[in-house]
């Protein structure tokens, strides 16, 4: 199997259901990509494929050829800056396992709203899952991310 | 964990070290107890020296490096408790550094430098860790700080009075000289070490008491911070167990055929604790266990569902158990009071869920073995792995690994977990390194849960409208017997069973709490803030409905019985003024209150409740007041608060682990398994009550509050006494 990741085409030696978390993981060995769950419950394996978040635990090798696959190691732009910055600004993360997830959740919201209101920003976010529940603290680093961007 | 400082914590300050090419050995005079042993480290700490051979290692946790960088080696596991920034904060304190030069590491296994106090051996829990390193670590920054101004003196020939220090400048200001620290570490590595040191009074902190940002920030942002489950090593293997379906069934027998001929497999063997499947990467040790023909043998399982385990603790909470505290003459129960009322509370199974499941990279070769993982107690880890290893406990090198959180589950009594790893690595005949992990499903339904409770509590308000009698008995597992805690239990009683409960803080003139040891073959653990996750739900829910029986508002009413009390009644007046009482914002919603201490901490919180279209509850907005001594860093507290409220708030509403009919646990991943979401956590107002006592953990004390705030909030808001948990019942 052949996929595009981080603008790097990778040729994969696997059986074509295994899901994208594992390849990008286990033979690419980019690890800021996590495994959480494994059933698309919690986010902490979210990629970008085609600028769109998708739970790559669930994403078979065969569904992933041919597109474009950006992981947080390969994340850059404006909304991720402005994501990253408020994020470390009010020292979100706690264990820091599922926050790759959180980051590329957040990111893709603020490409497609800018200015998301608090229910946009929950709804948005509801699929990730941060078992140290540092919530509060996202909700609020999405809000200043958001400032900084319009300002 | 619920072990307490205060009977050893500061018996041992600073244990010596010889550390480094250096050989630089020290020792520091202990209160009341002469001069500590000193002690040679380098055999146990060998990668570490290497990695520090040309700095200054003035003892077992600072080495200050000639680019001027500052690493404290930090003795408990960091899984977003912020033990590595509090830490590093103390000695930063006391060596007058500047925070940017601050790094912090894992320190290595050794239980002789690193113990925790209140444990006698290296390991994080029972929100420890500032509290057991507050003096440890200032006295190893100043006794850093007092070394280096001497070498600076000495370089400069002024005298050491004339030199100051200053967010990691060392100046002379008569010579007009000033050096950073890594200009001084070789020559002060050659000094003795000071007898003893003096340390900054409080009005003179710099650091401690301001929001430093987190050390292990930017790393957990990025994705850069290495998991266990990140390691990769060549020549390395996957593995992953197959689990009876019943706690206590074994393996009879297995048809690995299918699984050893599956692509990627490399080897299956069984293990004690189940059939371990070797493999190139996941995803083939995955297809390798599903393809294992399992049977199993049930003789000796715990088949009884949760139903049956819980009508049977009813049943003896029927009848008083063993006295766990006693006071004037409960066992009169409610003759000649006004009021009476009795409530029967159910706590169910609840498993810790840490984002991270557990796994161990483990590599026995040559008589010696290397692992790599989020060790909560490192001294039973590494004694375990030693013991099936079949070599000397200094011999299991231990690397702590950033843990994707933990809530108790990686703090395991006996070492269930490294004796797995060990077992995977013992059977498998090649030497080479092994990731072994779990699955989310091995997780949820692997055991090792928050026990099951059942209280039962009867009380009364006397003609006056005070509350005259509490009479509580509680059936639950007992976790510390046949543990390496089982010191722990006084005259039968397990301190973690009826904490929070059996030093209830009200005056209550006749009041009893007594324990049932409840028996079930499901494997239990502790769980963010133990004993206190039930005892605080059944106490604070109770006397919510007693004071509302005597015709007495929940905070005055609580106040009134709390005069011997301070810190509790503090947190609760301050949590009052914070939210500006208990009349909710809007109609349609109310509030409730609770407070309780826990781990030395004293934390009050109200909530505001709705109810949503489903009739579930909603929790709009939540204050919350702490006390937990000096605050060392006050925007670390308030995370814990916050996280302390969403992790107990989403375990209230929705956690629950039960056994099918058979004894199969029914959940297995998050789906039926719910942890809180972003749109259910409400917002969180935290203030720190000023004080000059020691200070205390946080890691737990946010979480025992917030469960019984909601259900006093519910009850209020719908007239519905919420005495089983969860609220929401997930089919």
């Amino acid at each position: 199997m052949k996929i595009t990741v981080n603008g790097s085409s990778h040729e994969i030696d696997a059986p074509d259901d295994m899901p994208l978390l594992w390849a990008i993981r286990d033979r690419l060995k980019l690890t800021g990509t996590k495994y959480g769950c494994g059933v698309a419950q919690c986010g902490a394996c979210t990629v970008m494929v085609d600028g769109q978040p998708k739970r790559s635990c669930v994403t078979p090798l065969k569904f992933a050829a041919g597109h474009d696959i950006t992981t947080i190691e390969g994340m850059d732009g404006a909304e991720f800056e402005a994501i990253q910055t408020a994020w470390r600004a009010i020292d979100v993360p706690q264990c820091g396992f599922c926050q790759s997830g959180q980051v590329m959740t957040a990111t893709a919201l603020l490409k497609e709203k800018p200015a998301p209101s608090d229910t946009d920003i929950d709804n948005a976010l509801a699929g990730n899952i941060c078992r140290c529940a540092t919530y509060v603290r996202i909700r609020q680093a999405v809000r200043d991310a958001a400032d900084t961007l319009e300002a | 964990m619920s072990v307490t400082t205060t009977s050893l914590s500061r018996r041992d300050f600073l244990r010596s070290a010889a550390w480094g090419s250096a050989g630089l050995v020290i020792a520091m005079a202990l209160p009341g107890r002469g001069r500590a042993a000193t002690m040679d480290t380098q055999a146990a700490n060998s990668s570490l020296i290497a990695s520090d051979a040309a700095g200054f290692a003035p003892n077992a946790f600072v080495r200050i490096a000639p680019d001027d960088t500052v690493t404290v080696l930090i003795k408990h596991i960091e899984f977003g408790q912020g033990p590595f920034t509090g830490l590093s904060t103390l000695v930063a304190e006391e060596l007058d550094a500047d925070w940017s030069q601050m790094r912090a590491a894992s320190a290595p296994a050794n239980a002789e430098l690193y113990k925790n106090f209140a444990f006698g051996m290296q390991g994080t829990g029972g929100s420890t860790a500032i509290a057991n390193s507050y003096m440890q670590m200032r006295k190893a920054g100043a006794t850093a700080r007092v070394m280096l101004v001497q070498a600076a003196a000495e370089q400069w020939s002024v005298p050491v009075g004339e030199i100051s220090v200053d967010k990691g400048r060392i100046s002379h200001a008569g010579s007009d000289k000033s050096a950073g620290f890594g200009e001084f570490a070789e020559a002060a590595a050659k000094l003795d070490p000071p007898e003893d040191v003096a340390l900054k009074k409080a009005g003179d902190f710099r650091l401690i008491g301001t929001d430093v940002p987190k050390l292990d920030t930017n790393i957990k942002t990025n994705g850069e911070a290495l998991f266990t489950q990140d390691l990769h090593h060549d020549d390395m293997l996957t593995v992953v167990v197959a689990h009876p379906p019943q706690f206590g069934a074994t393996m009879k027998s297995v048809d690995a055929s299918a699984a050893k001929s599956t692509p990627g497999v490399v080897d299956v063997q069984p293990i004690p604790t189940g059939i371990a499947v070797y493999a190139q990467d996941t995803w083939s040790a995955l297809q390798g266990r599903r393809a294992l023909k399992v049977s199993w043998d049930t003789a000796r399982a715990e088949t009884r569902s949760t139903r049956e385990i819980t009508d049977a603790y009813r049943q003896r909470a029927q009848q008083p158990g063993r006295k766990a505290a006693s006071r004037g003459k409960p066992e009169q129960g409610g003759d000649g009071l006004a009021k009476t009322l009795t409530a029967e509370y159910s706590f169910p199974y609840l498993a810790h869920a840490p984002m991270e499941t557990l796994d161990c990279v483990i590599h026995a070769k040559d008589g010696a073995v290397e692992s790599w993982f989020g060790s909560q107690l490192q001294t039973g880890d590494q004694g375990t792995m030693a013991e099936i290893l079949g070599v000397k406990p200094a011999q299991v090198s231990i690397h702590t690994m950033y843990a994707g959180g933990s809530f108790g589950r990686r703090a395991q009594p006996g070492s269930p977990f490294a004796a797995e790893a060990a077992h995977v690595a013992k059977a498998h005949a090649k030497s080479r390194p092994l990731k072994l992990v779990w699955t989310r499903e091995d997780d949820i339904q692997g055991g090792w849960y928050r026990p099951l409770n059942v209280h039962r509590l009867s009380g009364g308000v006397d003609a006056d409208g005070n509350v005259a009698l509490w009479d509580q008995t509680i059936v639950g597992q007992s976790i510390f017997s046949g543990s390496a805690f089982a010191a722990m239990i006084k005259d039968g009683i397990d301190p973690s069973s009826v904490e929070g409960a059996e030093d209830l803080p009200y005056g209550i003139p006749n009041f009893r709490v007594t324990l049932h040891d409840g028996e079930a073959g499901v494997p239990i653990l502790w769980w963010r803030s133990v004993g206190h996750t039930h005892t605080a739900y059944s106490t604070e829910t109770f006397v919510d409905e007693l004071l509302e029986m005597a015709g007495k508002g929940p905070v005055e009413g609580r106040l009134a019985m709390l005069g011997e009390h301070p810190r509790h009644a503090g947190v609760l007046k301050a949590v009052a003024d914070l939210a500006g009482g208990l009349d909710a914002s809007e109609s349609g919603r109310a509030r409730g209150v609770a407070v309780h201490k826990s781990f030395g901490s004293y934390v009050a919180q109200i909530a505001e409740v709705s109810q949503n279209e489903d009739r579930t509850p909603k929790v709009h907005k939540v204050w919350c007041a702490v006390d937990c001594g000096v605050a060392v860093n006050p925007n670390v507290i308030r995370a814990q608060m916050e996280g302390g409220i969403g992790f107990g708030l989403g375990a209230a509403l929705y956690n629950e682990i039960t056994l099918e009919e058979g004894g199969r646990v029914a959940q297995a991943n998050f789906d039926r398994y719910r942890s809180l979401r972003i749109h259910e956590m409400p917002d969180v107002e935290v203030t720190i009550v000023t004080s000059d006592e020691d200070p205390t953990g946080v890691g737990e004390p946010g979480v025992p509050p917030i469960a019984p705030a909601l259900a006093n909030a519910w009850r209020r808001l719908t007239g519905d006494a919420i005495r089983d948990l969860p609220f929401v019942k997930i089919s």
